[in-house]
């Protein structure tokens, strides 16, 4: 019999290195009102966000913990670091960022994507951005790349506009938290017409043990802007369990075209709770690129809601669950609006007795006549104690629509592994194809540096794993 | 006395506990080209699949040797690096794996190399590659199929004629050939059977496993094998196939009184 025991938790050791706690600022341990008046204050906030937070907090008190998704029984909110100011400021030279946290971005190949093939760059360490900068001719044409907190101070009549206008901290306990909390984060204004060819990329990194890590992402694409977005998260492995919960907001405006790539990669103890949402208005196309490889527990469902005519949205979504991992992952698509068209494209592994779930709702209101929806789940178990569950909720309010569904569920064939080992690919390597081959529609979505990096990290965890 | 390419001695295996192969004997010397013929369900693809170690197939008794080797002893993809290949009846399809990046990783699996990609080492990838054309203009296809995923929506006569490419790429010392004819129009047939006589050479053996005479008329064998029953029955020259193409299989039955099943 083929001992199926291949792993695939995509090379947690790279990322799990860490420097030497140093903060310019760091909050008592454990969340109070106080903890959250003092984040205000020490960031020097308007009366209105400082009131903001402290409605949030109450909001995050009074609201249960969810029980309908993954096991957050090991959480202890009394347990983590709120606000950990790593540096004194935000710096737009790699120079002038102190030198370990330099190293660290260095590690992770931040710098050289950034020559490479990226338009602009947030390096958020810890609870802020030590880094952010963009190209030069990008913004003289106005496009707007700061931390959030900047954005907050620099542009404070967008940021008002738009900032909880998606998410209210009403939403889910875990966006009350993070509006009480919030630190860093990207805030993106593309003005009209503006087109980038190549990604703008944020990068968040934990480097501290308990740390719970809030950042706020407001991105804003003006009529007929286009913006690639990509967001990568690592942090190094500890005994004791981390808190991200960051909430994003995106606004594509009349035929903008927005895309929010992530790769999560989140050590193996990180409660990755986050809020995704846009608003697609007439004709715009907003699309999610969804990567969880890492964390204890994600729950996350990027949404989109299609508000005006012609507004598309695509969800394309893959989760890996390993060993001691749950990915409950999905995606909302709310179709408001007339001739509105969405795709979802749901990939999950899970193997050890590692579990991946999906849940999905895809909603079609009265008079959004014309609505287009596809949602396609394929879940691939690598072994007997893996699992994999799919929640689908359809909510069709409008009988003038097409809607497309489809599921499968199945394990990597023994068929499948035999004819590629029988041509000499050994059974790690034989594993590691047939997964490639299973997320292929994935990786290509990706930058070519990141694809042949996601498909070399699946390869490099095989090896290992298999004896 | 040749050396013997594949060597197996009363060989016996089952599927789900129920016996299959009821004591295989077969000797095929380095060189040749030997065919296995009989009637459906006789264990014609059971004793392909279990020589090159499929793990529903188990092998309850008997020898396999490869060059002398045990082959019942090494994992699947070994028996492949010591130059086993098997041409299946049914190609599997593997979706989002494009055949020319897998048959890339299957070549530096069995010829030991780095498996580097293009980057690393854009000669050796890039004559790589034209060879792969070559063998699959030899074979009437496109090079288009290089891009193509692994025989994913390809028909049944164009996933034979990749099981080959394969075979031309791999340069195995020992083929097994199940089936590769089933399903084939005539002139698929001729490109198959012409390709594998081409690979004839001193070094180059082929065990080949049919049900129908016809790849013969275009491929010339040392060595017919009846098997019936999950035995070899008789063991005679190539002239045996014009007779099982002409009267079937009924009265080389009833002459070794078995009853094919």
């Amino acid at each position: 019999m083929v001992d199926r025991k291949a792993a695939l938790d995509i090379n947690e050791e790279k990322y799990d290195f860490k420097i030497p706690a140093k903060a310019f600022y760091k909050s008592a341990m454990g969340l109070t009102r106080e903890t959250v008046k003092d984040i205000s204050r020490h960031k020097k906030e308007p009366k209105w966000m400082h009131d903001a937070r402290l409605r949030a907090y109450d909001i995050f008190l009074r609201k249960p913990m969810p029980t309908w998704g993954g096991d957050l029984g090991g959480m202890d909110f009394d347990a983590y670091t709120y606000y950990i100011k790593p540096t004194e400021k935000r710096e737009e030279s790699w120079d002038e960022v102190p030198k370990d946290i330099r190293d660290t971005f260095e590690k992770l190949g931040i710098p050289e994507a950034e020559r490479k093939f990226l338009a602009g760059v947030g390096a958020q360490f810890e609870s802020e951005m030590v880094y952010h900068s963009i190209h030069e001719e990008l913004a003289k044409k106005g496009v707007i790349f700061l931390d959030t907190d900047s954005g907050l101070k620099e542009y404070p009549d967008i940021f008002r506009k738009y900032f909880m206008s998606l998410v209210p901290p009403e939403d889910n306990k875990f966006a009350a938290l993070n509006t009480a909390c919030w630190s860093g984060g990207s805030f993106i204004y593309i003005p009209k017409g503006v087109q980038l060819d190549i990604p703008l990329q944020a990068y968040f990194r934990i480097n501290s043990e308990n740390m719970g890590q809030f950042e706020r992402t407001i991105i804003i694409a003006d009529e007929g802007a286009k913006l690639h977005y990509i967001e990568g998260c690592t942090a190094p492995r500890y005994s004791t369990k981390s808190l991200h919960t960051g909430v994003i907001e995106i606004f594509a405006l009349k035929n903008a075209q927005v895309r929010y790539s992530t790769i999560q990669n989140w050590a193996h103890n990180i409660y990755n709770l986050v809020t995704q949402r846009a608003a697609a208005y007439e004709g715009a196309t907003m699309e999610w690129v969804d990567g969880n490889m890492g964390s204890k527990l994600t729950m996350k469902y990027p949404s989109i809601y299609l508000m005006g005519e012609g507004a598309k949205g695509n969800v394309l979504s893959i989760a890996f669950a390993a060993e001691g991992q749950h990915q409950d992952a999905g995606a909302k698509i709310i179709h408001n609006a007339p001739n509105t068209t969405s795709t979802i494209t749901s990939k999950s592994i899970s193997r050890g007795n590692g579990r991946s779930t999906y849940r999905g709702l895809l909603k079609v209101s009265k008079g959004a006549v014309g609505a287009k929806a596809s949602v396609k789940c394929d879940a691939l178990m690598l072994n007997e104690e893996s699992r994999s569950d799919t929640y689908p909720t359809m909510e069709i309010g409008e009988d003038n629509v097409s809607i497309a569904h489809e599921a499968t569920v199945g394990k990597i064939s023994d068929d499948q592994l035999f004819y590629l080992m029988s041509r000499g690919l050994s059974e790690a390597d034989a594993t590691a194809m047939i997964v490639q081959g299973f997320i292929a529609p994935f990786a290509k979505e990706f930058p070519m540096e990141y694809a042949i990096e996601l498909n070399r990290l699946i390869e490099l965890e095989m090896e290992g794993s298999v004896g | 006395m040749k050396e013997l390419a594949l060597d197996i001695r009363d060989l016996h295996a089952s599927i789900e506990e129920k016996p299959i192969l009821k004591g295989v004997s077969l000797a095929v010397p380095k060189g040749e080209i030997h065919v296995i013929m009989g009637p459906n369900g006789s264990g014609k693809s059971t004793l392909a699949n279990t020589l090159m170690g499929h793990p529903s197939y188990e092998v309850t008794s008997g020898k396999a040797l490869l060059f002398g080797e045990d082959l019942l002893e090494m994992k699947v993809h070994e028996r492949a690096r010591k130059g086993l290949f098997l041409a299946y009846q049914y190609p599997v399809e593997v979706p989002g794996v494009a055949f020319s990046r897998f048959l890339w990783s299957a070549h530096e699996a069995v010829t030991g190399g780095k498996n580097d990609g293009a980057k690393k080492n854009p000669g050796k990838v890039l004559e790589f590659r034209k060879r792969m054309n070559t063998s699959l203009e030899s074979l009437k296809m496109s090079p288009e199929f290089g891009k193509r995923h692994l025989n994913v929506g390809a028909s049944g006569g164009e996933k034979k004629r990749l099981e080959i490419c394969q075979m031309q790429m791999l340069s195995p010392r020992v083929v097994i050939m199940d089936e590769i004819d089933s399903g084939l129009d005539i002139d698929s047939t001729k490109v198959v059977a012409k390709s594998i006589g081409a690979m004839r050479s001193p070094d180059f053996t082929a065990l080949i496993i049919t049900h129908y005479p016809r790849i013969l008329e275009h491929l010339e064998a040392d060595r017919i094998h009846v098997i019936a029953n999950g035995r070899i029955l008789c063991s005679r020259g190539p002239e045996l196939a014009k007779q099982l193409e002409k009267k079937g299989y009924d009265w080389i039955l009833k002459e070794y009184d078995a009853d094919g099943r």
